[in-house]
């Protein structure tokens, strides 16, 4: 009789989840103040928050090279868990620190942003360190709810209501497709176990001609791509990046991603290792596919938000070269990949963040005309962020392609890497494009309205800094990639 | 008899009347209606199967997407009403600011 | 088996059966001499007010979508107290976390003034 919470309590491992409990009970407590606090009254709960972040960073730093499994088996932190933690963690930081002086300027102080942001990464986290698809999926839909308030959070806007609605739908949409997914493995292996189902179907003599597996593996997908934004799962992204306040795109282009591509990383690599060729062959599709979508409908926008969404759906299909290469350098790849990407977009972001006026309306490409000149700063930071995003050295959007496309070649996809750079190549003529606009057009605007705003500076800083450091000495944080492959 | 396959048979109906009705529907409380169709559909597939393989895993499944399914209509419910406050519709037809 | 229900069909055969019969007969043989009173959806008696498609204050929905949050947490309550003895100070001490989780939400929803109806 005694022996279930003996077992119940062998089972858990709070050391497995430290640093997502952290950042909940952070979370929890923040949203506790907020209530006491009075209304727009903001910035107290502002600096919590990036306490709490840095609490947990630290927490995650020190469980590296201490792999920590738990709760029976559904979660486990070992490196990989903890890179792609850190890497939502500084998304996190990021975006709040661009956060406050852009709610106060847009007319929504309200306190709870700051919350669901830290709820959000904790999602993330879960994903990136759940081996049981219950817990994946638990993360994927805290990190997702959470979400869909984000992305919504500007009641009174429009666009807002619009973009949080449409994430919404369509997200719930590809949750029903990836949970059917779920339950069509479960039904042929008998375990949500990521380990259990890779043995079960190892155990099988025809396992990529069952059609449960394959309809199984595929629906799942399904969900994992509609999280990253590739296509053709990538309708959602343009709308909902535009339509959501800057500072959330920001932060959804980087963290959650990451989280996905965390997760469907250890779901095909090691569930699914079986099915390794067919894998890797829609992969390919999807990839090449992913890559020309985003990069060519890129060029036909006009809004620099909307922009960047396509061009955050093409770094997705670079991303996607490394899991078609399969190996150790496209892997690691991707962990790097997504923490360059997570630095060049956020900070092109928290530039549009500054240059924006009330209400957002003049993100366009003419609302940036003559910014070089007008404001020098920004216009070199954005310049910065722009030649890392087209993937040009010294920037670490170059060292990041550089690895994934390693990965693709020493796979043997010569036609794949081939393709990934003629994308960089077209990709250069809308991040141009938006140069020429800043640096050799007749300022429409004066820009007055810009503030320097300080914590702003201080995450276009840092992200410039990250940018820089991994693209000069990609080196060691390379290292720390390849020890974070499971 | 009825086995696991007729569960199964049932449960992909559902589902698949649920996607139709999402890419149908233009009230945005029905397509929500159609979403919860699948994911009930997907429990379905979970609680069926547990009894089938005799194993708990999937009725423990089906508690989470419960109450996850519950989280996503809360904040599903705010969203609509959210819109509906600025734009008097709750159909999706009015979405016309993001568009390409 | 089978058989001991079978009281119970044939109760719901003359239920059914009973049902249809007086409504059918009722519209075959019974007079009909309508009016506007009459033809009217029947209320309590009362007269009409208004008409049944009437919106909804969106009130209704505040006080629906917090119901739905904290209703489902009760499935998680069912198996712990099945289970309850077994797992003893264990299973308690987690179910005092779960509850405190929820508090702290029901805290915030009490302060933010969600649960007024004014």
């Amino acid at each position: 009789m005694e022996n279930l919470a003996q077992i119940a309590m062998e089972s858990v491992n709070f050391q497995a989840i430290m640093p997502s409990l952290v950042l909940c009970c952070f979370g929890m407590v923040l949203l506790l103040v907020s209530v006491f606090l009075e209304r727009g009254r903001t910035a107290p709960i502002c600096w919590l928050s990036i306490i709490g972040l840095v609490v947990t960073g630290i927490i995650s730093i020190n469980g590296w090279n201490d792999p920590q499994a738990g709760f029976a088996g559904g979660v486990v932190l070992d490196n990989f868990a903890t890179f792609f933690n850190l890497t939502c963690l500084i998304a996190a930081g990021l975006t709040i620190l661009m956060s406050d002086s852009y709610l106060h300027r847009e007319g929504y102080p309200v306190a709870e942003y700051y919350p669901l942001i830290l709820f959000t990464t904790a999602g993330a986290m879960w994903m990136a360190s759940g081996t049981d698809l219950m817990t994946i999926f638990l993360g994927l839909e805290v990190l997702s709810v959470s979400l869909y308030v984000l992305a919504g959070f500007f009641r009174g806007q429009l666009r807002s209501n619009e973009a949080g609605l449409k994430y919404f739908f369509l997200g719930a949409f590809s949750t029903g497709f990836m949970l059917y997914g779920v339950a069509l493995l479960y039904g042929v292996t008998g375990t949500t176990k990521v380990a259990g189902i890779a043995e079960a179907i190892r155990l099988m003599p025809d396992a990529s001609s069952n059609p449960m597996i394959i309809a199984g593996a595929i629906l799942l997908s399904i969900g994992f791509l509609f999280k990253i934004g590739a296509a053709p799962f990538h309708m959602w992204t343009p709308d909902v990046y535009q339509g959501a306040p800057t500072p959330i795109t920001a932060f959804m282009s980087a963290g959650p991603k990451a989280a996905a591509f965390a997760a469907f990383m250890r779901v095909t690599y090691i569930s699914l290792d079986s099915l390794q060729v067919d894998m890797s062959a829609m992969f390919w599709v999807l990839a090449v596919l992913t890559m020309t979508i985003g990069n060519f409908v890129a060029i036909a926008q006009k809004d620099v938000k909307r922009m960047l969404a396509f061009s955050s759906i093409s770094h997705a299909g670079y991303a996607l070269v490394g899991m078609v290469a399969w190996n150790e350098v496209g892997f690691s790849g991707i962990l790097f990949y997504m923490l360059v990407y997570t630095f060049m977009n956020i900070g092109a972001f928290a530039v549009l963040v500054l240059i924006g006026k009330q209400g957002e309306d003049n993100l366009t490409l003419d609302g940036m005309a003559g910014l070089g000149y007008k404001r020098p700063f920004l216009g070199v930071a954005m310049a910065i962020f722009l030649f890392s995003l087209m993937g040009l050295p010294p920037t670490a959007g170059f060292t990041g392609k550089f690895f994934i496309f390693a990965g693709a070649l020493k796979a043997g996809y010569v036609w794949l890497a081939i393709l990934g750079v003629l994308n960089s190549a077209v990709s250069l003529y809308y991040y141009l494009r938006v140069m020429v606009y800043m640096y050799f057009r007749d300022p429409v605007e004066d820009f007055s309205w810009v503030k320097m705003e300080m914590a702003t500076i201080v995450s276009i800083l840092i992200a410039i800094a990250g940018v820089l450091y991994l693209g000069v000495l990609p080196g060691p944080v390379m290292e720390l990639a390849k020890l974070s492959i499971f | 008899m009825i086995s696991v396959y007729h569960y199964m048979i049932l449960s992909a109906i559902l589902f698949a009347i649920g996607s139709f009705g999402v890419l149908t529907r233009k009230n945005m409380i029905v397509i929500f209606m159609c979403i919860e169709l699948m994911l009930n559909s997907v429990n379905l597939t979970f609680i069926a199967l547990s009894r089938h393989l005799g194993n708990m895993d999937g009725q423990i499944f089906v508690f989470f997407v419960m109450t996850v399914a519950a989280a996503e209509a809360a904040v599903g419910l705010a969203l609509i009403i959210a819109f509906y406050r600025n734009k008097e519709s709750i159909e999706v037809d009015d979405f016309r600011l993001l568009k390409w | 088996m089978l058989e001991n229900y079978l009281p119970v069909l044939v109760l719901i055969g003359i239920a059914v059966a009973f049902a249809v019969g007086s409504v059918v007969m009722s519209g075959l043989i019974g007079m009909k001499k309508p009016s506007a009173v009459k033809l009217a959806p029947y209320e309590c008696g009362m007269p009409l007010v208004g008409s049944a498609r009437e919106r909804f204050s969106v009130k209704f929905y505040i006080i629906a979508m917090l119901f739905i949050l904290f209703d489902i947490e009760a499935v998680f309550l069912y198996p712990w107290a099945v289970m309850f003895k077994r797992l003893g100070m264990f299973g308690f001490v987690e179910m005092g976390v779960f509850i405190a989780i929820l508090l702290v939400g029901f805290i915030y929803v009490w302060k933010k003034g969600a649960l007024e109806w004014e």
